[in-house]
């Protein structure tokens, strides 16, 4: 494989600065919508906080990739005497929850860095916690050269793991057939 | 497609079990906006004057405002809206937090109540399923501690919970509705929901808010934030430090406490310590607040931080959230000294769900009726000799309407006639049977006299604001206050400040003139209106110096988000004056009068009778009020709410013979 040159992009994460506002999925939810920022639901998030003030707990989460089968276990942290909650920081969208899923058609939901064109100088997350709990820096590494899902991918990968990968290509088949698409 | 609202709103009849969605008509959205606009409407509507408070068919409302959950920075609050039973007017206090925009997300603007339940039960909203539950489980638990419980059994941790505690159990007339770092405290809301026996609503959603003009609403957003971080830096010069910065105001991050120790008073609203505040004072106070905050926290969608994780050892309930300056008001009321005491007492009452306002002044009062041989060891079984000590035990005796706890828990005033034997003489802080902040200052204030005396929210902090509250001594201060002063309603207010003087012919009493006085009153009382309608926390709004909304962004923030076009004009004289005159009108019918409108009665020690009844006169007129203060027919009519001038009519409000007024 060849290697190519690759911007890392990493947004920083205090917990220890995060106020709770969830500020982060407000804008990750309308800047995701279709016209951008017509619709803000912050179900729809890349991000979600952690959130138990009565713990003092707050860690925003990053949804990372689609998992179709739950882990074998689950994973329960205790930091600083703090017990959080099963999972707390999977960033998976997996069976076994509801986070990171589109709240509508269960489809999974990956941070995708606001990708945009022209580029955003910042994720908006970042743009918008003014409390400093996420900053963002960048970087070049040379990596292997691999193929990326999209958005579509992912979700159709979703859709076969559920149906079956034949299910989803006759749909597709009788739907394109009734002019539906 | 409804922009920014949802369109519907839930009602709910607790006596029949009844659930309903019900859309709503767009048209009221364009006359009354939204939040408190439109609660106001269905209280006229629907609540007639011979309902009491504790009537089944009074409605408890809450609602979300016209923004409250779209992307626009602290557009959070929960306007709540019923009839208090401490006053027996409309009272609309807010709560911020997250309960509103969740609520907005399961698909509704409103939760309307109506009815009285059997037994004790919880409502529960998940999006399109509405269920009442069982609460008896959860009878006489803390506020907090009920809203983890039910997240708990209901295995939904996102839920956002508001809930009452014992006091509003037990028709406490100043209890709260509590959620998360926030609680609706002013009017006794609690004592309602408690008569209703609904413990607590529990909300979930999932669903999308839309927004009308998206790229224009967005980048209005991002402006209101630059400024918010513009201003952290550009603090207000020549103003105490708690009241230099945005929020609502940051007590729990603010160590500075010299304006609210020396400048309030203590006791009964008695005493201003004002060498109170020293070094020593400030270590010590210092260490104790470091101690107890565990994180400074905000609310929904805003950087503010206002609130705070407070834990304290010492105490029952390890964890709870506070906020604004409740950690003094019962050290001042209590005449207690150490800080350790309002996060402890504070704590307890938060569980309990009272306002943290009125508490310690009833408290206060009563220690106060007891030093006078008026209340005696008869009436106090066992009062302890220090005054921490007797602050506990009354809030024990008050949440359980307990002995004389059952005459104190209908507040200072009720309390006050009650007991008689000279009570009343030490009711002194009240306006419209409410307890008010106990300030006490020199010189007659002819703002905040209009302000007190007219205002029906009843509490000072979410009538005033924008206005630095004393003059700047020095000419070129105020020159370089007004040069980016781009929030100021006009000219004519710009230049009233620029000419405001500590003393001299351009000092109070009788500086400004009139017209100006009126304006000036106008704009404020008019931006907590707008804030209110739209859901938007005072602290970034109507309250702080320079905030990042004003009345000259305001209009097309609005516009942007809802798709309606609504200029200054329409927002201020047209759909503000309506809103304002619906929750005039409302009290007019339940009795208010001119002789209602008073401020407290020692607020300032240097007092003018004959000025203070030419300033009411004047606001009178300048609102289309008679004098009585009772919005006119024409007034009425020319807002387009000319059916609430024949209610009046019909009841034979405008034919009154005037009382003469002191
Ligand atoms: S915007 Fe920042 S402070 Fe607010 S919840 Fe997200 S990470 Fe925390
Ligand atoms: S980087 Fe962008 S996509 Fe990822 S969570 Fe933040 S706002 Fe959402
Ligand atoms: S300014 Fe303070 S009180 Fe207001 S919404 Fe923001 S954090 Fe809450």
């Amino acid at each position: 494989m060849s290697k190519v040159k690759k911007t890392i992009k990493v947004i920083k994460i205090n917990a220890d600065l995060c106020n709770g506002c969830r500020a982060c999925e407000v804008i990750c939810s309308a800047f995701h919508a279709s016209p951008k920022y017509s619709v803000n639901n912050p179900a729809r998030a890349r991000i979600r906080v952690v959130f138990d003030p009565v713990k003092n707990i707050y860690v925003p989460v990053y949804a990372g990739g689609y998992m179709a089968a739950e882990c074998m276990g689950r994973d329960k942290y205790l930091i600083d005497g703090k017990e959080y909650e099963e999972c707390a920081f999977c960033r998976s969208a997996c069976p076994s929850r509801d986070a990171f899923k589109e709240p509508d058609s269960g489809l999974p939901l990956k941070c995708d860095m606001c990708e945009d064109d022209p580029p955003q100088e910042e994720p908006l997350c970042v743009q918008w916690c003014l409390a400093d709990a996420l900053t963002y820096e960048e970087r070049e590494e040379e990596v292997d050269e691999e193929l990326e899902l999209d958005d579509m991918e992912t979700g159709l990968r979703a859709l076969a793991d559920k149906y079956g990968f034949q299910n989803i290509v006759d749909a597709v088949a009788r739907m394109s057939q009734k002019d539906e698409i | 497609m409804r922009y920014a609202e949802t369109g519907y709103n839930l009602e709910i009849d607790l006596s029949t079990g009844n659930i309903e969605k019900v859309e709503t008509d767009p048209k009221l959205t364009e006359l009354h906006l939204g939040g408190l606009g439109t609660n106001a409407k269905i209280m006229w509507d629907r609540v007639p004057p011979e309902i009491e408070p504790f009537s089944p068919d009074n409605l408890l409302i809450f609602s979300s405002g016209l923004l409250g959950g779209t992307p626009a920075p602290a557009a959070n609050r929960t306007i709540v809206t019923t009839i208090s039973p401490q006053t027996r007017l409309v009272a609309f206090s807010m709560m911020g937090g997250f309960f509103a925009p969740e609520l907005k997300f399961a698909g509704y603007d409103k939760v309307i109540i109506r009815g009285k339940s059997p037994g004790l039960v919880y409502l529960w909203i998940k999006d399109d399923e509405v269920e009442i539950r069982d609460a008896s489980h959860l009878q006489g638990k803390g506020s907090l501690e009920t809203s983890e419980l039910i997240k708990q059994e209901l295995n939904e941790p996102k839920a956002q919970v508001a809930s009452i505690g014992l006091a509003g159990e037990n028709r406490v007339y100043f209890s709260s509705i509590e959620h998360s770092r926030s609680s609706a405290s002013r009017g006794g809301l609690g004592a309602v929901m408690g008569d209703k026996k609904l413990k607590a609503i529990a909300v979930r959603g999932t669903k999308d808010i839309n927004i009308a003009r998206p790229e224009e609403f967005i980048k209005l957003c991002n402006e209101v934030l630059q400024y918010i971080q513009w201003r952290a830096d550009n603090p207000i010069k020549h103003v105490p430090p708690i009241l230099a910065g945005l929020g609502s105001p940051q007590e729990m991050a603010i160590h500075d406490e010299e304006w609210h120790t020396t400048a309030f008073s203590w006791g009964n609203a008695r005493y201003r310590r004002k060498d109170f505040w020293t070094e020593e004072v400030e270590k010590e106070w210092t260490k104790v607040q470091e101690g107890a905050v565990e994180r400074l926290i905000s609310c929904y969608n805003c950087p503010m931080k206002c609130g705070a994780v407070i834990s304290y050892p010492s105490q029952e309930l390890s964890k709870y959230m506070m906020k604004c300056y409740s950690k003094l008001t019962y050290v001042m009321g209590a005449m207690a000294d150490d800080l350790e005491f309002g996060f402890r007492i504070a704590g307890l009452a938060q569980a309990y769900g009272v306002d943290g306002f009125s508490a310690p002044q009833v408290m206060a009062f009563a220690v106060e009726l007891y030093e006078n041989g008026i209340l005696t060891d008869e009436d106090m079984p066992d009062f302890p000799a220090d005054n921490e000590g007797r602050f506990f035990y009354l809030l024990e005796k008050i949440v359980r309407r307990e002995g004389i706890g059952d005459v104190l828990a209908n507040g200072v005033y009720w309390a006050a006639r009650q007991i008689g034997k000279g009570a009343e003489e030490y009711d002194h802080n009240t306006i419209k049977k409410h307890e008010q902040i106990p300030i006490k200052l020199g010189m007659l204030n002819p703002i905040f006299f209009l302000l007190l005396a007219t205002g029906e929210k009843i509490n000072i902090t979410q009538i005033e604001g924008q206005l630095p509250q004393a003059p700047f001594p020095n000419p070129e201060d105020r020159k370089e206050f007004v040069k980016d002063w781009i929030q100021a309603p006009s000219d004519r207010i710009k230049e009233f400040f620029l000419k405001w003087e500590p003393r001299g012919e351009y000092s109070f009493p009788f500086y400004p003139d009139f017209q100006t006085a009126c304006e000036l009153v106008e704009w404020q009382e008019t931006m907590h209106y707008i804030d209110d309608a739209l859901g938007l926390c005072a602290g970034l709004s109507s309250f702080p110096i320079k905030p990042p909304y004003h009345i000259n962004n305001l209009p097309q923030i609005i516009s942007a988000a809802t798709g309606l076009d609504i200029d200054r004009d329409e927002l201020w004289n047209k759909i503000i004056k309506r809103n304002r005159n619906l929750i005039r009108a409302a009290n007019v019918r339940r009795g208010l009068r001119r002789k209602d409108d008073k401020p407290p009665q020692d607020h300032w020690r240097k007092r003018f009778p004959e000025h203070e009844a030419k300033l009411l006169d004047e606001y009178y007129k300048f609102k289309g009020w008679n004098k009585e203060g009772i919005p006119t027919k024409e007034t009425l009519e020319g807002l387009g709410i000319g059916y609430v001038g024949e209610d009046l009519e019909k009841r034979g409000i405008y034919n009154e013979q005037s009382e003469e007024n002191d």
